[in-house]
């Protein structure tokens, strides 16, 4: 156990798995970096923030294959590489290029074995950026992952710190379905301590970051550790939270989620994509649905706007949700249920 | 290159198989029962069956939505094929697929596609696991001369010269994608294509069997002897519509009419193979005869086999979930 980055524990998963077995490969634009610069450095980069640092140097160019910027063909190949033997990881960079290549993902990777009838594997990770917060502006930004969870076939993975990163990257390797796994950019350096041997952490199976009484938190990947601090700063309020991280959108811990409904009566969800049929709307629906007797309180949903994302920090700012915003969406709900009462 | 007697009748019987499947899948679509669409391989046979005679089952093939020709050439079970079309459990996909996504892995066949220029991408990865699992294969890529401009297309052509990949890309260039011909749709020249990515490029007639044969031996050869990938541009016509019941009235009737008289690879088979007494008259008699009754029982048993049923909607999603 020692304490690691986001970075760092995805690269060690990626080392690990690759060590355990060798049909694992990766590919994607850069993940080396340097191929035929002048410097004769081929391992240049080792991914455009640093992720894959290392992995050409150890296990070399026919297991860390650089691409050329062309989406379609190399997430394509990932998936025939997938479905012929080889357990491919494909990083897409920012997730927002996924307009380049869904086809390949959508219609191809994610229906191969509902299609041919139950007879194909396609044992295919997808990594990619996902988030608001840097500046990127509207199309390095955005957070997709509802699109993937839409789509049957898909498994859509978002670690909420470094250690869920590993355990969490290590099962979608081993996974025999096509896995889409979204790394927030804003959190490559956050540190915390990660156990140094490999480690798997379920798919469906939500984790409780916060115990509480009040209200149930929902929240995804970078919105677990604000939700957390809303909760933080709540309880000195004597509002008490539970926090839930469901690690993964498809397949979702629904039963979780129910019962935590069940037992605070009030639900403010936490997503940080665009909010038109987004995982906030999703659950709400659920809990509509399927736990409309023990709700106290109106569902909460605490999301950007339906806008693309801004460049300025100014407008960024108000574009994403923050501790703040929960903690306020949590107050709301329990002034609700306190209006009801008087 | 001397093909073998066996070689020539498995190819004959092949092709013959494709045509009568097509031909009769072109009368039993008109009576309503076979539902979606179906595209038809007719007069393109010699393409599918020239190329695949080349393949083992280590090899790998993608097709497109024309599909049945290329599932048929890589020796996919003609009953089960059948039996999909007509949405049946006993399908090869157990009726999840239909006729635009038949495959089996099993045979390197890794689907008919409903996408164009689907496949491509697909056997570039096809073609990288033959290549770093190192067990000897091949992938190749059926196209036809719509999917030639996708993106898709051009970004693997790309992709396969820059890993070096034992990939064949086959344009089955039939003249037409769906309604637009390619005359109007591709601009400049394939071979020209070929050569920008740094590839070879063979072509062919693709109504001769043993010009398909010769091209491919070449194309399949240089891929798999590690120089990387080769453009193999065969050229085609279909004698029916894009798909099943649309008139194709962008061409002239009397084109198919000419078609059939002239470019008929099965009556220039027999030409051939009579010509230089490599096979009796008889023997592909024979064949015909034992084909047609293959397809008698496959439309059979799919027209009498159960539909899947309501549990199996939800079941192969997912390995797990």
């Amino acid at each position: 156990m020692s304490r690691k980055s986001f970075r760092q524990a995805i690269n060690e998963a990626l080392r690990q798995e690759m060590r355990r077995d060798e049909r694992v490969i990766l590919m994607g634009e850069d993940i080396a970096g340097g191929k035929g610069g002048t410097s004769g450095v081929e391992e240049a980069w080792g991914g455009v923030l640093g992720v894959t640092k290392g992995l050409y140097t150890e296990f070399g160019p026919d297991r860390v294959l650089d691409t050329p910027i062309t989406e379609a063909s190399y997430i394509g190949a990932a998936a025939g590489a997938a479905a012929t033997g080889l357990r491919p990881v494909a990083e897409l960079m920012f997730v927002d290029f996924v307009g380049c290549c869904l086809d390949q993902i959508m219609n191809q990777a994610a229906k191969f074995r509902y299609m041919f009838g139950g007879k194909a594997r396609t044992p295919l990770v997808i990594r990619a950026m996902y988030g608001a917060g840097f500046s990127a502006a509207a199309q390095h930004s955005q957070a997709l992952y509802p699109i993937f969870t839409h789509i049957p076939g898909l498994k859509v993975v978002i670690p909420s710190s470094a250690y869920e990163a590993k355990g969490l990257l290590i099962e979608a390797i081993r996974d025999d379905d096509p896995v889409i796994f979204l790394e927030n950019k804003l959190m490559y350096d956050e540190e915390e301590e990660v156990p140094d041997e490999p480690y798997t952490i379920p798919f469906g199976e939500a984790n409780l970051t916060r115990e509480g009484d009040d209200v149930t938190i929902v929240a995804f990947g970078r919105m677990v550790a604000l939700a957390n601090q809303a909760a933080d700063l709540l309880q000195k309020q004597g509002i008490s939270c539970t926090v839930i991280d469901p690690r993964t959108t498809s397949p979702l811990d629904t039963g979780t989620i129910l019962d935590c409904v069940a037992e605070t009566g009030r639900l403010v969800i936490v997503d940080e994509s665009s909010p038109r049929c987004n995982m906030a709307t999703d659950i709400a629906a659920l809990v509509a649905e399927e736990g409309f007797d023990t709700l106290k309180a109106p569902i909460r949903r605490v999301t950007p706007p339906h806008t693309p994302v801004p460049f300025s920090t100014a407008l960024e700012k108000h574009y994403m949700p923050d501790a703040d915003k929960i903690a306020a969406a949590v107050r709301s709900v329990m002034a609700y249920a306190a209006k009801q009462e008087a | 290159m001397q093909i073998s007697h066996d070689i020539l009748l498995r190819s004959y019987r092949a092709m013959r198989t494709i045509r009568d499947f097509e031909e009769r899948l072109h009368v039993e679509f008109a009576t309503g029962e076979i539902p979606g669409f179906v595209h038809l391989y007719c007069g393109e046979e010699a393409s599918a069956v020239g190329i695949c005679a080349h393949l083992s089952e280590t090899d790998t093939i993608a097709s497109t939505h024309r599909g049945h020709g290329h599932c048929i050439a890589k020796g996919v079970a003609v009953e089960g094929m059948m039996a999909e079309i007509y949405g049946k459990k006993s399908g090869v996909c157990e009726g999840k697929g239909g006729s635009m996504h038949i495959a089996d892995l099993s045979l390197g066949m890794l689907g008919a596609n409903g996408i164009v220029g689907g496949g491509p991408p697909l056997i570039c990865g096809a073609a990288l696991s033959h290549k770093l699992l190192k067990d000897g294969g091949v992938a190749v890529a059926f196209y036809g001369d719509g999917a030639s401009n996708e993106g898709t297309t051009l970004e693997s052509l790309n992709l396969a010269s820059v890993w070096s990949l034992p990939a064949v890309f086959v344009l089955e260039d039939n003249g037409y994608g769906e309604a637009t011909a390619s005359s109007y749709a591709c601009a400049g020249s394939q071979r020209a294509r070929a050569e920008g990515f740094g590839m070879p490029y063979v072509e062919c007639d693709g109504t001769d069997f043993f010009a398909v044969h010769q091209a491919a031996a070449e194309a399949i050869g240089h891929a798999r002897s590690g120089k990387g990938p080769v453009m193999m541009h065969v050229h085609l016509a279909r004698w029916y519509g894009h798909f099943e019941g649309e008139a194709a009235s962008y061409r002239r009737p009397e084109d198919v009419v000419r078609l059939r008289a002239e470019k008929d690879c099965l009556k220039n088979f027999r030409e051939q193979v009579a010509s230089t007494s490599m096979i009796e008259a008889a023997e592909l008699d024979a064949i015909d005869k034992a084909v047609r009754a293959e397809i008698d029982q496959a439309v059979s048993k799919a027209k009498a086999d159960p539909m899947p049923e309501a549990a199996d909607l939800l079941e192969n999603v997912y390995v797990s979930y």
